[in-house]
């Protein structure tokens, strides 16, 4: 540009050549500059696909479950070897039942039931869960005993990730999960058929276990669902009564604009504290149980308020206000004004920041960290006063297991999660195309 | 009868109080309904209002108070040799008694025959019934655990009754104070006016609730370790003690905490705020409709995406391949191949929370880049800069103010970011400056610190919250910062 000023006069008698304004650098300038805008965006986007890409390849095979069926013979000698049942039915809860399984598999695969080490890894490739799974079928049919029943019973981890492909079997043996032998007998099994992969229903009714292949986000579901209920019921009233009142009534002194830069400020408070805040009030003080998902959509509550809140208040900001003087003049009251007129029309962009603030707090995790959530939850919460755990908490857990089968657990729970934010986001954007008002 | 009994039979008689007023405002106004002051609606509401409120106050009240009350006349009752203990003592001592008499309420008139004659056996009872006791109870505690369940009791009678009587008076009070005149619309707003100022100070009540309970609890802490032990301390070495050896005191220093906190949310800045500064750039002024429509939203994906999800990403894909790659590197360069970078490391936690900041610095500045107004824009043009010249030389000055507070909001949310650091950062508390090697962060040591099975009264529990409050001290610091600046040095082109 100062190049202009300091051009010769001179020069503009004579065919003026081009003036040298840098224009070729400039352009190169301006060239580079977009292509680092290009990049910054393909960066993120990369980075989106890879991340979503990492979990969907890691997760998607934990939606198959490696199952084997065997003729399970219920040897009355390895159950109740006294036949005391009739006066102790603790005896079918206590018996051996992985050696029924065991036996089965073995005379399955044709393995000689004196060969101690062969037994050992036949026994290896079923499932621990197969013992729960027995029980159950003698304890409901008690006259199944001495009859030989096909049983579908999980394959073991290891088995399971070996069918799978995700084993490499490069590795020598000695330093894999799985043997050679074991490796030809789930060849044979599956040449036979009885060896097989089936949509893993597992995965979404079963409570916590320590045996990958029987772990399931049932129990999460069931309290993620809990507090979703109580966030819903009590953020979304209060949220919009707070807006009501902060953007309608409230005169503008001292105490409203502290008000306001209170939930200004709570928006931005990170999570965890919440969590604190949960702890020392509802637990420690009110004395409300621990990993209880009462206490976990509480917590969830306060922390989503200010988004409602926010969300809200923009909403009811948009409704023009020739509406409320229409009302007003008709002879409403402000309040009838407010509720049978403004608040329906606000309602679409409500609702939009509910479902998202909902969606946060699906996917929150820390703060129920803290007040008690990463528990060991086997059996499913009836009431939202027992114990229970959370689908972020559930995945927080599994990620922190050593075993490679929980890798594939917990990137499956992961895609339930982002399948669930994914619907609640949809929704928010349909609900937000279909019915908001432009004025 | 239960609390929610209660609950429910107040609410009934509320219903069934409105429609009684309406009833009766109707009846009042005759052939003309304009006799009345309001339209009938509005004296139902006033009546079931006053059906319900009061005896809903009451109900609060009384769940509220009776516990202490019918607990302090139980502990009273307590044998001397037990009152002299310790307070800690009695409270263990109380918590058995509730649990007997939660087991007793289970057990079948036979099955408390027995317990009655025989003290002994109440653990295996009990314990069959799912109620399981942490020791042997002593004798006094049966008829303490059963004068608690006879007092319990009778407080519940005696709530239920006062309840319902309230909301019966409120009823009949109400419904007699129906007249044309009554100004029924404005006494019913008045009361709607009441709860919506009572759901805008709960904003209030959640800020004074984590500021209250974090500084009572960590002034607690305080009167056990030093205040500068812990601002200023170097060393971070909580040593989890057992329950009740008391003894042996860890040191609580703050400083390698706070350390890795702003060190690993420097490195995600690093990242963060070219990457995203640049998007909302292109995407603010150089790209089509069609893109933008296209790259904002898959953008604002990122910012969706739960945090455990991306402290999952780290643990099992960055920092394996990181170490991996730093493995090979290293091969290449000495031939010796061993990684210099951790699989959790610095470097890790920062690149991955820097991605998950990256739609947060791009959406904040793209509103304020696109707030600077098109004339600024168009002059510059017009005087023949290029636009990379009209970006860096009047819309970012222009919008300067309103970045670097959009960038103070983001380096609030890094420094309180949890579940990633807790995934990929590490947990030794070290003070170095190596990126390739793992740290700790404050929000890390609050989860550990608390998710173990510690009693509540130990320092290696109570220092959480005085991490947290100096966590909420610094976001909060940070954020009205923010907004200082933003106010201060905003251009107004209006």
């Amino acid at each position: 540009m100062t190049d202009i000023t300091s051009a010769d006069p001179m020069v503009l008698t004579a065919a003026p050549p081009r003036r040298e304004i840098g224009i070729k650098r400039r352009y190169a300038a301006e060239r580079r500059f977009r292509l680092y805008g290009i990049l910054a965006i393909s960066f993120g986007v990369i980075f989106l696909l890879l991340l979503l890409w990492s979990v969907v390849s890691k997760g998607y095979t934990a939606f198959l479950q490696t199952e084997i069926t065997v003729p399970v013979t219920f040897t009355e000698k390895v159950i109740d070897p006294q036949n005391t049942r009739a006066t102790n039915p603790a005896v079918l809860m206590a018996a051996n039942y992985p050696v029924l399984a065991r036996d089965a598999l073995a005379k399955e695969l044709g393995v000689d039931p004196a060969d101690r080490a062969a037994l050992k890894e036949v026994n290896s490739m079923i499932s621990a869960s197969v013992r729960v799974q027995l029980r159950d079928i003698v304890v409901n049919d008690p006259s199944v005993i001495g009859k030989t029943v096909p049983v579908k019973v999980l394959a073991e981890g290891n088995v399971d990730a070996a069918y799978k492909g995700h084993i490499d079997l490069s590795v020598p043996e000695s330093d894999r999960k799985i043997s050679d032998r074991q490796l030809g007998w789930i060849q044979q099994l599956a040449a036979k058929g009885e060896l097989a992969s089936r949509f893993n229903t597992g995965l979404f009714v079963n409570g916590a276990s320590s045996r990958p292949e029987a772990a399931g986000v049932g129990v999460a579901l069931i309290g993620s669902f809990f507090m979703m209920l109580i966030v819903l019921a009590l953020a979304l009233p209060i949220g919009v009564a707070a807006s009501i009142y902060l953007e309608e009534f409230a005169p503008k002194n001292r105490l409203t604009d502290l008000i306001e830069v209170n939930i200004n400020n709570l928006a931005a408070v990170p999570s965890i504290v919440y969590g604190l805040l949960g702890l020392a009030v509802f637990i420690n003080f009110a004395g409300l149980p621990r990993s209880a998902s009462l206490v976990g959509g509480l917590v969830l509550t306060l922390m989503t308020l200010p988004t409602i809140i926010i969300a809200t208040r923009a909403a009811l900001k948009a409704v023009p206000p020739s509406i409320r003087a229409a009302a007003l003049g008709l002879g409403a009251s402000k309040m009838q004004t407010i509720f049978h007129h403004v608040l329906p029309l606000a309602m679409p962009g409500i609702l939009t920041g509910t479902i998202i603030g909902l969606a946060h707090a699906l996917g929150e995790t820390a703060p129920l960290l803290l007040i008690g959530m990463v528990a060991f939850v086997a059996d499913f919460p009836a009431t939202p006063l027992q114990p229970s755990t959370a689908l972020p908490v559930q995945i927080y857990m599994w990620a922190n297991e050593a075993e490679r089968a929980f890798v594939e657990r917990t990137s499956g729970a992961i895609i339930i999660l982002l399948l669930f934010l994914l619907a609640m986001n949809i929704g928010a954007v349909i609900l937000r195309r279909r019915f908001e008002r432009r004025w | 009868m239960s609390g929610s009994v209660v609950l429910l039979c107040v609410l009934a008689i509320g219903i069934v109080a409105f429609l009684l007023g309406r009833l009766r405002a109707n009846a009042l106004a005759g052939p003309k309904l304009s006799n009345l002051h309001s339209r009938p609606v509005y004296y139902g509401g006033f009546v079931a209002i006053w059906a319900t409120l009061p005896a809903l106050l009451l109900l609060a009240f009384w769940s509220i108070t009776a516990p202490s009350v019918i607990q302090s006349s139980v502990r009273g009752s307590f044998p001397a040799e037990v009152l002299a203990a310790p307070q800690a003592e009695q409270n263990l001592e109380f918590g058995m008694i509730t649990s007997i008499a939660r087991g007793m309420k289970l057990l079948s008139p036979a099955d408390a025959e027995t317990l009655a004659g025989d003290a002994a056996t109440v653990r295996t009872l009990l314990s069959a019934k799912g109620v399981p006791l942490a020791g042997d109870p002593k004798p006094y505690m049966l008829p303490a655990a059963d004068e608690l369940n006879r007092l319990t009791d009778r407080s519940n009678w005696l709530m239920t009754g006062a309840a319902v009587l309230a909301a019966l008076g409120g009823l009949v009070y109400a419904l007699r104070a129906i007249q044309p005149k009554l100004r029924a619309r404005n006494r019913v707003e008045r009361v709607v006016l009441g709860a919506l100022l009572g759901a805008s100070s709960i904003a209030i009540l959640t800020t004074i609730g984590i500021v209250a309970s974090m500084l009572g609890e960590a002034t607690h802490f305080f009167s056990m370790v030093p205040a500068h032990e812990f601002f200023f301390g170097t060393v971070w070495d909580p040593r989890f003690a057992a329950a009740g050896s008391g003894g042996s005191e860890g040191q609580f220093g703050l400083i390698p905490l706070l350390a890795g906190t702003l060190y690993i949310g420097f490195v995600a800045m690093l990242f963060a705020v070219p990457i995203g500064l640049f998007s909302a750039i292109y995407m603010a002024e150089y790209a089509s409709p069609r893109v933008r429509a296209f790259a904002k939203p898959l953008l604002e994906i990122l910012a969706g995406i739960p945090t455990i999800v991306y402290g999952f990403f780290a643990l099992t894909t960055v920092g394996p391949f990181l170490r991996d790659i730093s493995a090979q590197i290293s091969g290449l360069v000495t031939g010796d191949y061993a990684n210099f970078i951790q699989a959790q490391s610095v470097i890790t936690a920062g690149f991955v929370m820097g991605i998950m900041l990256i739609p947060y610095v791009s959406s904040l500045s793209d509103d304020i880049i696109t707030a600077v107004p098109r004339a600024l824009r168009d002059g510059s043009l017009g005087l023949g800069a290029t636009r990379s010249e009209t970006v860096k030389r009047v819309i970012l000055p222009a919008a300067l103010p309103g970045i670097v507070g959009a960038l103070l909001m983001t380096a609030s949310r890094a420094v309180g970011e949890t579940m990633i650091v807790v995934l990929a950062a590490g947990v030794a508390a070290r003070m170095q400056l190596n990126p390739f090697e793992p740290m700790t962060t404050v929000t890390v040591k609050i989860v550990n610190q608390l998710t173990g099975d510690l009693e509540f009264t130990s320092p290696q529990t109570l220092v959480a919250f005085a991490l947290g409050i100096t966590l909420f001290a610094l976001t909060l610091c940070l954020n009205i910062y923010a907004l200082y600046i933003v106010r201060k040095y905003r251009e107004q082109y209006e």
